[in-house]
């Protein structure tokens, strides 16, 4: 019932609505982020975030720290409330949020594969992947030799498994496969959850179809960049396009047939939403895509809690936090390696 | 204002005004910088103020230190968290106390530290090897019996097929079975196998998993453990499956092999030799038993150290404690720019100035600086933080009012007056002595048990009441009171002081109840009489006696917090308070109420209807007042109230903006002429603080200011009185809940006769007391009584818009952390 949700809503969805609200107000500010890009040491990002949420997380580290354990524990903590959230969601909302973590698991499965393919270790390649991706049979993903195996063998069990239909060769797994397995996947993932999204309806379809569109897009347009140069052809490109969001489908079609980033920028220039992203570029230029498209998602996610009785904050929440964690790492990392100026390179303000 | 003074009006007391502070500079030589903190967090009487609040922690001087600390306390956490592990108490605090440096005891909790993660590691590892051979042992013998059942199977079936080959001795058969069983025999040679343990959870996706990617060519067996067995690799109890995986084939071997890697699988050799693994069993259990006795010894050197740290483990944490304390306030001081010295500024008593200074002269002589500690006072116009120094006893009571606002500096303080008003309030509404005998049991076992109490940790509601005991006892003393008052035990009336004033006409008593009864005796000499309960004139008699104490009563305390403003006004220095707002609230409140007030005192006993007489005194002042006239002159009496009350109002209202208004205009016309008066010293301090000095006179807001202080006098008056009402309203409640079940249940059971009912009877009756009288009622006429000083005794004169003296003091910090 849209518009109605204010009525039925809280029944279900009231408390994990302001616990999520509570979370956000917990995220770092910008006088947070000033304050941690002064920092001289790691010492003095572990105490400034023990002013922070992530205080009980990080005070029982010793003293010599790295980055990985700043990165590891926060994480963590986005982690243990995302899971305190799961368990105290009903249907729809658990799926919802089950829906959240599939990204990360699709990365985990390309990472195992990856690294399998490279000879890794794979007790090292687990430490590396994002807990919210994990599955049971994750370390059994060394075992499978081809995209047939993989399937048969691990992921039909996991959720991922309808979006293998697609992608489905006996080729044996080569890193070209391999990312193209990731965006096959991704594209089925993200069709999937749109349609899920407009399933549930009301406030909820409206925002998450936008969020959702703007990822599709930010997609077409990374495998765009990625895919100039290589030998992959441009009907195999459209393939990879999901199928909504505001490129699809004209400027699909346009963007399969582009040879170079002035081109991809062309094609993108004509959507007013994304002309200030390009706008901010110089011609010829890709490297700042990257935070220029990040930086338009943190405006878009933000923008999702000023509705109340909807899903999309949790989504919302989950994005945003990651990318704190990102900012985290990045700063940590300036300030170990003595780059300090270069911190603001990759650092987006959430607030 | 705080240049005033104690204005020398009232004796002195110690709670009715706050004390006086003053703002005080300290400069502090670096050297002696820490101990002169360290001394002042002892007398824990200065409130520092922050000079570097635009600094981020990681900037202030003293971070590093902060960040020592933070790490020792880390490792104190890590040896709390061990030695909760190890189930180890960490002893009270120790008699003997060997002072610690700070950095000698960094360095000792590092060795320490240190040495326990070695210990720690070592008994790790093994732990690691114990539990690896555990598992082994029962891979052995699980998977011995495996192979034992399977070979007595196959010797089964091997008998079963000679027997039957025996039986069917014919001609087609024997040779193509032959062939089958050799070939069999054949493959058993090449078949491999691994054996382990798989954590149960998981067994089922194990053997899916294996069936998949062998495509079936493989078979497992899998035996529970009974006993939940320690991951060697997780070091956690995990209830696991014994497997034994027979395969064939090399690519299946190593397909196998990472299955079992992802799925955590230990596995162990196996020999299939029956000899063998009943050696290999004896080997493993002699391992054990050798490896049992190493982990004991480490075991118990780890509980030593362990012990040993936990005797000093208090007087650590605490030193810890006080010294980030110290360096968080150190932070706080603002450093010269030579370097050489902090200054500090910070709020303290005025009384307190000695000891400071007595602190400041030892720290300068302990730390053998050569210079002293500079203390001067200085001069601001910033309102002080408000500091009552409270007892054990008078702090609830300060509590109650504090809930409400803390008191401006110096203002008068109601919580003088509310350690014998609130429980009085409290107790007119829950008049009972039966009830208040149990109440006053209850909160002296409480104080009895004081000392064990207040040093352990209490649950949420018993803190509360703990912390309130001193109320809770006078309120039950005075419900004693007030229960005698109106003879009440629990609903029932006793004749305590004398017999009944009143009996009956004859010897039958049967008009008791119609006509009424006799005053045979002198008044009863306490209270109500007896005689009361029961009759049919009781409620209209109560409520009439309860309805006009609650109006005396309100009235009463309403004109206190008048005069308290009054007090404020004369202690502040202004008469513009006590002639435009004291005196005219004193007339309208006293012309209105109080004439009520005093006709209840002195006509009592006559038949005049007092509702009517006040009513009709505002309705139709002129009119006759009929049989209502109760002494002479009283419609002039009453006329000249009124008028006066009505003339209060615009008393009230008017002259007051103006005024301000016409000061404010004096002052500022004055000020460009003003010579330049004082030292530079002052005019020095006075610019940094000059920002508040010119506030900016809006005469709009004073005047709508004083409109709906005026508006909420006036009709406050009113429906504060009408407020004071509740006190009946609750009285009557409880004495009627309780006549209740008094009446409806113990009574109603005794009638019974038959003791099953009566005990439920008992018990439903000690429980609706207990819950809903003791507790609901309690809470109820707790509440009310908190509303009536908080609103209307307490907007008669509290501004309560101060903030509350928060003191450096370790001792203090003992109460936060814990």
């Amino acid at each position: 019932m849209y518009g109605f949700e204010a009525m039925t809503f809280n029944i279900h969805g009231g408390y994990l609505e302001a616990i999520v609200r509570g979370h956000r107000s917990g995220l770092l500010t910008a006088a947070d982020y000033n304050n941690l890009c002064q920092c001289e040491t790691l010492d003095d990002i572990k105490m400034h975030l023990s002013a922070t949420e992530y205080g009980p997380y990080l005070q029982n580290e010793p003293s010599p720290l790295h980055t990985t354990t700043i990165v590891e524990k926060c994480t963590l903590k986005l982690v243990d409330e995302y899971k305190h959230m799961l368990c105290q969601a009903t249907e729809p909302m658990s799926t919802f949020l089950e829906y959240i973590t599939y990204g990360h698991m699709i990365d985990n499965v390309v990472l195992i594969v990856t690294g399998t393919l490279h000879e890794r270790d794979v007790q090292e390649l687990l430490e590396k992947c994002h807990p919210l991706g994990m599955f049971d049979s994750i370390a059994t993903l060394a075992v499978a030799q081809n995209m047939r195996e993989l399937y048969r063998l691990v992921l039909v069990d996991t959720p991922l498994a309808p979006y293998f239909s697609e992608c489905i060769t006996s080729e044996d797994l080569d890193d070209m496969n391999i990312e193209i397995m990731r965006n096959t996947l991704y594209k089925a993932y993200l069709e999937d959850f749109y349609r899920f999204c407009q399933k549930l309806g009301g406030a909820t379809a409206e925002i998450m179809s936008d969020l959702l569109a703007f990822e599709a897009d930010r997609r077409a347009v990374n495998i765009t960049i990625n895919s100039i140069g290589t030998e992959l052809t441009r009907d195999d490109r459209r393939k990879l396009y999901s199928s909504f969001g505001l490129l699809y489908p004209y400027g699909h079609e346009e963007l399969a047939v582009c040879e170079d980033i002035d081109q991809v920028r062309g094609v993108m220039e004509k959507y007013p939403p994304y002309q200030p992203i390009f706008s901010k570029l110089s011609y010829g230029e890709s490297q700042m895509l990257d935070k220029a498209f990040y930086e338009e998602e943190v405006k878009r996610l933000c923008l999702s809690f000023e509705q109340q009785f909807h899903y999309a904050v949790f989504f919302a929440y989950m994005r945003l936090k990651e990318q704190e964690i990102r900012n985290l790492m990045w700063i940590s990392e300036c300030v170990a390696q003595n780059q300090k100026s270069r911190v603001h390179d990759s650092v987006v303000f959430i607030f | 204002m705080a240049d005033h003074g104690g204005g020398g009006c009232c004796p002195p007391m110690d709670l009715f005004r706050s004390e006086p502070m003053h703002l005080v500079q300290v400069i502090i030589p670096i050297e002696s910088a820490r101990l002169t903190v360290s001394y002042l967090g002892d007398i824990g009487l200065i409130q520092f103020k922050d000079l570097n609040a635009e600094k981020s922690p990681f900037q202030r001087t003293y971070a590093s230190q902060i960040k020592r600390c933070a790490e020792l306390a880390r490792k104190l956490r890590f040896f709390k968290d061990q030695m909760s592990k190890a189930d180890v108490k960490s002893s009270a605090k120790s008699e003997a106390k060997p002072e610690f440096n700070f950095d000698e005891l960094e360095i000792k909790l590092g060795e320490l530290e240190a040495e326990l993660t070695e210990v720690n590691a070592n008994n790790e590892k093994l732990q690691r090897g114990y539990n690896e051979l555990v598992e082994y042992k029962l891979v052995l013998q699980k998977a011995g019996e495996f192979f034992k059942a399977a070979q007595s199977r196959a010797e089964a079936q091997q008998t079963e097929a000679s027997s039957q080959q025996a039986a069917e001795d014919s001609l087609e058969t024997p040779l193509l079975k032959d062939q089958d069983s050799t070939a069999d025999q054949g493959k058993q040679v090449k078949l491999g196998f691994i054996t382990g343990l798989v954590p149960q959870g998981r067994s089922m996706a194990f053997e899916r998993i294996l069936f998949r990617a062998t495509r079936g060519n493989v078979f497992l067996r899998q035996s529970s453990v009974d006993e939940a067995v320690i991951d060697p690799n997780s070091g956690e109890k995990v209830e696991k499956n014994v497997f034994v995986v027979f395969f064939s084939g090399e690519r299946a071997k190593s397909k196998i092999l990472k299955i079992c890697e992802a799925f955590g699988a230990n596995r162990y050799p196996f020999a299939e030799d029956l000899g063998k693994q009943a050696q290999m069993i004896l080997e493993v259990s002699g391992k054990l038993s050798e490896l049992k006795t190493t982990i004991d010894a480490g075991l118990s050197h780890r509980a030593n150290l362990l012990e040993t740290i936990g005797k000093q483990y208090e007087q650590w944490s605490e030193l810890v404690r006080k010294e980030k304390s110290i360096y968080h306030t150190l932070n706080m001081l603002s450093i010269d720019v030579t370097k050489k010295c902090l200054v500090a500024e910070g709020w303290s008593p005025i009384f307190a100035t000695q000891q400071i200074q007595d602190a400041l002269q030892l720290a300068t002589v302990d730390s053998k600086s050569q210079v002293g500690a500079i203390f001067q006072v200085l001069h601001t116009k910033e309102l002080p933080p408000t500091y009552f120094r409270t007892n054990k006893f008078t702090e609830s009571f300060q509590t109650i009012v504090d809930a409400y606002g803390v008191a401006k500096y110096q203002e008068a303080n109601p919580g003088v007056y509310t350690v014998v008003t609130f429980p009085f309030l409290f107790a007119v509404m829950f008049g009972d002595w039966g009830h208040g005998i149990c109440i006053l049991l209850a909160t002296l076992f409480l104080i009895f048990r004081e000392k064990k109490y207040s040093s352990q940790k209490l649950g949420d509601i018993m803190e509360m009441t703990f912390g309130g005991r001193y109320v809770i006892l006078l309120m039950a003393l005075f419900s004693i009171y007030t229960g005698l008052i109106y003879n009440e035990f629990f609903s029932v009336p006793f004749e305590l002081f004398s017999p009944s004033a009143y009996a009956c006409r004859d010897a039958a008593c049967s008009e008791a109840t119609t006509i009424g009864l006799i005053k045979a005796r002198d008044t009863y000499p306490f209270g109500v009489d007896p005689a009361w309960h029961g009759s049919r004139s009781e409620l209209p008699f109560l409520n009439s006696l309860k309805m006009k104490m609650s109006i005396l009563i309100g009235v009463a305390q309403m004109n206190l917090g008048i005069i308290l403003s009054f007090f404020n006004a004369l202690y502040f220095r202004n008469p513009v308070n006590v002639w435009f707002q004291f005196i005219p609230q004193m007339i309208f409140l006293n012309g209105l109420f109080g004439y009520l007030s005093l006709l209840i005192i002195w006509c009592t006993g006559s038949q005049a209807d007092l509702y009517h007489v006040m009513i009709y005194m505002f309705l139709s002042p002129t009119d006759d007042l009929g049989e209502n006239q109760l002494f002479p002159n009283q419609k002039t009496v009453q006329l000249v109230l009124l008028l006066l009350s009505l003339i209060a109002v615009p008393w009230m209202l008017l002259p007051k903006p103006f005024i301000l208004k016409a000061q404010h205009n004096r002052i500022h016309q004055g000020q460009s002429y003003t010579p330049l008066e004082g030292t530079e010293e002052s005019l020095q301090v006075e610019a940094g603080h000059d920002s508040h000095d010119h506030e900016e006179f809006e005469f709009s807001e004073v005047f709508v200011h004083q409109l709906i202080h005026t508006i909420e006098f006036v009709l406050g008056a009113v429906s504060n009185t009408a407020s004071y009402l509740r006190l009946w309203a609750l009285s009557l409640a409880h004495s009627e809940l309780s006549t209740v079940f008094y009446e409806k249940v113990l009574l109603l059971a005794w009638g019974y006769n038959n003791w099953i009912i009566l005990i439920v009877g008992i018990i439903v009756f000690i429980f609706a007391t207990v819950g809903v009288l003791l507790v609901m009622e309690t809470l109820s006429a707790f509440l009310h009584a908190l509303r009536l000083h908080w609103v209307e005794f307490q907007n008669k004169f509290y501004e309560g818009d101060g903030y509350k003296f928060a003191p450096f003091s370790f001792a203090l910090l003992v109460d936060e952390d814990e």
